[in-house]
């Protein structure tokens, strides 16, 4: 048997996690509060999760760079991952908030999207 | 490269821009060669900005005299170079009776020196004078012709005029050697070339007995830096109305504790011997050591009511004074040595340096007329030289007139002391033009506020860019070597997963 | 744009409480609502989060920074409200007169009949001015850092060390990371995490990124650029511990050591700050002392959490909205009195449109010259005539009454101004 310890992310509280598997299995999570912590708790021991944001090159916008972010988690082994995919992307404004800059970012089923309105400027002001 | 000047200046600080300021008067070509980014980055800008009175230097000395007809003619300067200076006075004071002999010896001194208006006041009359002060005081001599100033607004205005007057400045350039010809100096070697002149004027401050040793001049003549540590107060928090020196000691004129033209009040310095030219690290010793001297002057000072603080250099030279029968050894050198020709050297300019800066400039001027120069005066010669607007200072309507006027002046960029993009552009075109943040910073006032430039940083660097026509990463705060940006965003390889 | 003279509601800053308030005054029954922001597009500090961890109260979502401030920014413009963008403030008044400075618009005035205060916070630096040492270029605070990284699109650094276990600290030792910088370590003076333990585990513990708590920094080395800081451990009250100094080698140190409410323009207005805060003294509706202005967001004090920011910038505007409608009303309900023909003056100068529904109301003026014949003495509005009657003659040595009763209110309600001509009846 082995124990994993966390603390939670669920919400601010912080509630200091023991996880208890057998393998691959989760026997049993302590030190929550709440359900949302058990469910943190059993997938952080199988399988991390992690909401990424960075940004990304954008051409002929107000600003050089576009934030984005993955709308919805992805294994946190594979971030490195998802960070060079988000950087190998140039995008032309305008953009939209919510608009689609990799469906499916390397598979992992999740979208990476715009993270705000990018408007276009033309004369370089 | 082998362009022939007249004279050269080595040093953009306030002792070579004024010197610059006076040739420029006359027919001839100057150069002024600065190994930092910006003039008087030096001693220049690290000081109290006091414009002594004359009562404190040895009398019969180089440095009394200096001092005492510089201080006459700041009222004309500053008519002609409009920089921030007022004629506000300054106080010595006695705390505990046993203090008060020092003063009467101040008095003495002074009136040997020549200083006029110097009157003594009474312990009851200098508390009514300053609130503050410890009630302790027993007097104070007044010196009413002590005053406080922006030394560096002195040194850049003083260093304008002499652009506008067809002096050339050339900066990051860095003097090495003399080009001799026989015992004849005919020009200098930098790091970025070499430059002929028939004249070459020592004005290198804490350097000056590097730059004179390689003339073969004065080998026994030493600079040693003299530290001193400062703090700078919140406007908002604290008002001391004048200027105030505690009665000296050897190590020179005290910890004093004085407001300044910008409204703030500031306080030090103490005077540590270094050996290192360039260290002006600020320490816990040093800070802890004006504290409390400070505190000696006006008790209720509040530690957290400190913004700022910085260390500044002094050049302490053992040059012998040349009046005889006095003995004195830290004496100003200004003269044209005998074994060298085509040279004006000067070494050892320490407190009372600011002060004394004009009547220096003229001395180098009457030496350079005695050695024979037939200086001719330009008949195209501007003394004037204007202040540019300065938003903070201004009233609601003259705000709008000045925005009218040019709308640059209207998008604030230092929200804290309310400096305009319309400023920061007239001082990166300027005739010394400001093109790193710290130069900007030190013209304008901006960045020294609250926010201690967190709003207005990432905005200069942005202007400052765009204006000089290059990229975001070649923009520095203080010279190269202090870049502010590495890299883009977007062009490293990513981290590793854990 | 024209910039209107007086607007009901104005809205100092476009950050989550800003236009939160600007939103629920138009909602709340105001015509004229101006946001004045001195970046050059609305948002505030949140375009610069570009993480996540915004709205999950608001929206239940978890939203980045920007996209939380979109949904704001497009709902304050699908209202029409008002906006000048890279406008400064420069001065505000207690009678809630405003004077902002721009390159597009100039130096102008403008009043208001209430104020939402939403500046938000700026960050201390005070750290730096204890360090003993050079002043080398490298020392930024965490959240210039983030706007150069984040929307100028430049590193300001490749080795950092990061001073506070503030929010702003990790979430940018993770940023700084994900762009390929390394982050060496994070020291906290305190003997706990001084932000969300969220931010630790996604920030810190993912990324292997020490944190040392009950650390800080004794020097900064460098002359012109940072090189590297001296570390060392403190006690509980904050005293170094000898013999526990670290050099550690790195060209930028972050601070992260606080944030303080932005009252500047507060003070010049007279608002009353509370010293514990940093900001406004505020009532249940976030009004200050002075009647008409209002304080919402970081302004008032430091939140944890956007979303309460925008439920507090909600009632500050609803309440501004509420007050400046009563405000109006009250001013409104006065109109001039204009001498026309012949008149040379008419006391009173303006009357109270309500007040006459509560009685008489006696208009007293003075003809410009002698008409010796019959005339008409009338009280006109724009297009309606209130009262008519005559006279034989009228002197200017003989004050001449016109007498406004109750019965008029109605006519009177009409006019936006009341005009006093007297005239020969045989011009008639």
């Amino acid at each position: 048997m082995e124990e994993k310890s966390f603390i939670c992310t669920a919400c601010p509280m912080g509630c200091k996690l023991i996880v208890r598997m057998e393998g691959d299995e989760v026997i049993k999570v302590l030190g929550h509060r709440c359900k949302r912590g058990e469910t943190y708790g059993r997938q952080e021991a199988i399988a991390p999760q992690r909401m990424i944001a960075s940004t990304v090159r954008v051409v002929g916008g107000l600003h050089p760079l576009l934030p984005v972010y993955t709308k919805g988690s992805i294994p946190k082994r594979r971030i490195s991952d998802v960070l060079a995919a988000i950087r190998a992307v140039e995008v032309n404004a305008p953009v939209k908030a919510t608009q689609v800059i990799i469906p499916n970012v390397i598979g992992t089923g999740v979208d990476v999207i715009a993270s705000r309105d990018m408007p276009e400027v033309r004369d370089g002001n | 490269m082998q362009k022939k000047y007249d004279f050269i200046v080595i040093g953009a600080g306030v002792i070579g821009c004024m010197i610059a300021r006076w040739l420029s008067r006359y027919e001839g070509r100057v150069l002024v060669i600065e190994k930092q980014a910006d003039v008087g980055m030096g001693t220049t800008a690290a000081n109290t900005s006091i414009v002594h009175a004359g009562y404190d230097p040895v009398p019969g000395s180089l440095k009394a005299r200096m001092n005492v007809k510089g201080n006459a003619m700041w009222d004309q300067l500053k008519a002609e170079l409009n920089f921030a200076y007022v004629r506000s006075g300054d106080y010595v004071v006695a705390i505990g009776e046993e203090e008060l002999p020092a003063l009467d010896t101040l008095m003495v001194q002074g009136k040997k020196n020549g200083v006029p208006g110097m009157i003594m006041i009474s312990g009851e009359e200098m508390r009514a004078r300053e609130k503050n002060i410890n009630p302790n005081v027993s007097g104070a001599l007044w010196a009413s012709t002590g005053g406080i100033c922006d030394c560096f607004q002195v040194n850049v205005a003083a260093g304008e005029n002499a652009a506008m007057n067809g002096a050339e400045f050339k900066f990051d350039t860095a003097f090495e050697d003399f080009i001799m010809e026989g015992d004849r100096i005919i020009g200098i070697k930098t790091n970025r070339g070499d430059f002929l002149s028939r004249w070459v004027v020592n004005a290198a401050g804490l350097y000056s007995d590097v730059v004179m040793h390689k003339a073969g001049v004065r080998p026994e003549f030493k600079i040693r830096p003299r530290k001193g540590e400062y703090f700078v107060f919140d406007r908002a928090d604290i008002q001391i109305d004048n200027v105030l020196f505690p009665v000296p000691s050897d190590a020179g004129k005290g910890i004093m504790v004085t407001n300044t033209v910008h409204g703030n009040t500031i306080i030090g310095p103490n005077a540590q011997i270094i050996d290192d030219k360039e260290d002006t690290t600020t320490t816990i010793p040093g800070m802890d050591e004006i504290w409390e001297g400070a505190q000696k002057l006006i008790p209720t000072l509040d530690r957290r009511h400190v913004i700022a603080t910085f260390a500044g250099l002094r050049a302490m030279g053992n040059g012998p004074c040349k009046t005889p029968g006095v003995n004195y050894n830290k004496d100003y050198i200004i003269e044209i040595p005998e074994n060298v020709r085509g040279f004006v050297n000067l070494g050892g300019i320490e407190s009372p340096g600011l002060a004394a800066s004009p009547a220096i400039a003229e001395e180098v001027i009457d030496l350079l007329k005695d050695a024979g120069e037939d200086l001719r005066e330009k008949k195209d010669w501007e003394p004037i030289r204007q202040a540019r607007p300065r938003f903070r200072d201004m009233s609601h309507k003259d705000r709008q007139l000045l925005v009218e006027m040019d709308p640059h002046f209207g998008r604030v960029i230092c929200r804290c002391e309310n400096v305009t993009e319309g400023e920061i552009l007239a001082e990166i075109h300027a005739p010394i033009p400001a093109v790193t943040y710290d130069a900007i910073k030190r013209r304008t006032w901006l960045g020294t506020g609250r926010c201690q430039g967190g709003f207005d940083m990432t905005r200069v660097v942005a202007i400052l860019a765009r204006e000089l026509g290059v990229s975001p990463l070649e923009i520095t705060k203080r010279g190269h070597n202090s870049e502010y940006l590495v890299r883009e965003t977007k062009e490293s390889e990513a981290a590793d997963d854990n | 744009m024209i910039i209107k003279k007086k607007y009901d509601v104005v809205v100092i800053g476009s950050g989550p409480g800003g236009l939160a308030a600007a939103i629920d005054a138009k909602k709340g029954g105001a015509d004229d609502v101006l946001v004045i922001e001195r970046d050059v597009e609305l948002g505030g500090i949140l375009l610069q989060c570009i993480h996540n961890g915004f709205g999950l109260q608001t929206f239940k979502e978890d939203l980045p920074g920007p996209e939380y401030a979109q949904r704001y920014i497009n709902e304050a413009k699908s209202l029409g409200i008002s906006f000048l963008l890279d406008t400064m403030v420069m001065d505000v008044t207690s009678q809630r007169k405003l004077f902002l400075s721009s390159r597009d618009f100039g130096y102008v005035e403008v009043d208001a009949h209430a104020i939402v205060l939403a500046m938000g916070c700026r960050e201390r630096t005070r750290a730096q001015v204890r360090l003993p040492g050079y002043r080398p270029n490298g020392v930024f605070t965490a959240g210039t850092a983030q706007r150069w990284v984040n929307v100028e699109g430049y590193m300001p650094g490749n080795n950092f060390v990061i001073l506070g276990s503030g929010d702003i600290g990790m979430i940018m030792a993770r940023r700084l990371t994900f762009e390929g910088a390394h982050v060496e370590r994070v020291l906290e003076i305190q003997s706990y995490l001084s932000g969300l333990s969220r931010n630790y585990v996604q920030c810190l513990d993912d990324w292997g990124i020490p944190l040392q708590l009950q650390h800080t920094v004794k020097k900064i080395i460098g002359k012109d650029r940072v090189e590297a800081i001296e570390a060392v451990a403190v006690d509980n009250k904050w005293n170094f511990i000898p013999g526990s100094e670290e050099i550690i080698p790195c060209d930028t140190l972050l601070l992260s050591v606080g944030l303080i409410p932005e009252n500047e323009l507060s003070k010049k207005a007279g608002v009353l700050l509370d010293p514990v805060t940093g900001g406004p003294f505020v009532d249940e509706h976030f009004q200050t002392n002075i009647p008409g202005i209002f304080a919402a967001g970081n302004v008032v004090h430091v939140y944890d959490l956007v979303d309460w920011v925008s439920m507090a910038g909600s009632e500050a505007g609803r309440s501004a909205a509420e007050f400046a409608l009563a405000e109006k009303a009250r001013t409104a309900r006065y109109i001039p009195l204009v001498p026309g023909k012949n008149v040379r003056y008419i006391v009173p100068h303006k009357l109270d449109k309500q007040a006459l529904e509560q009685g008489d109301i006696h208009l007293q003026m003075r003809v410009t010259r002698p008409i010796e014949e019959d005339v008409w003495l009338e009280v006109h509005g724009e297009n309606n005539r209130i009262v008519r009657r005559s006279e034989r003659y009228v002197r200017p040595g003989e004050m001449v009454t016109i007498v406004l009763k109750p019965n008029m209110h109605a006519e009177v309600e009409k006019a936006g101004s009341l005009t006093v001509d007297i005239y020969p009846k045989s011009e008639a």
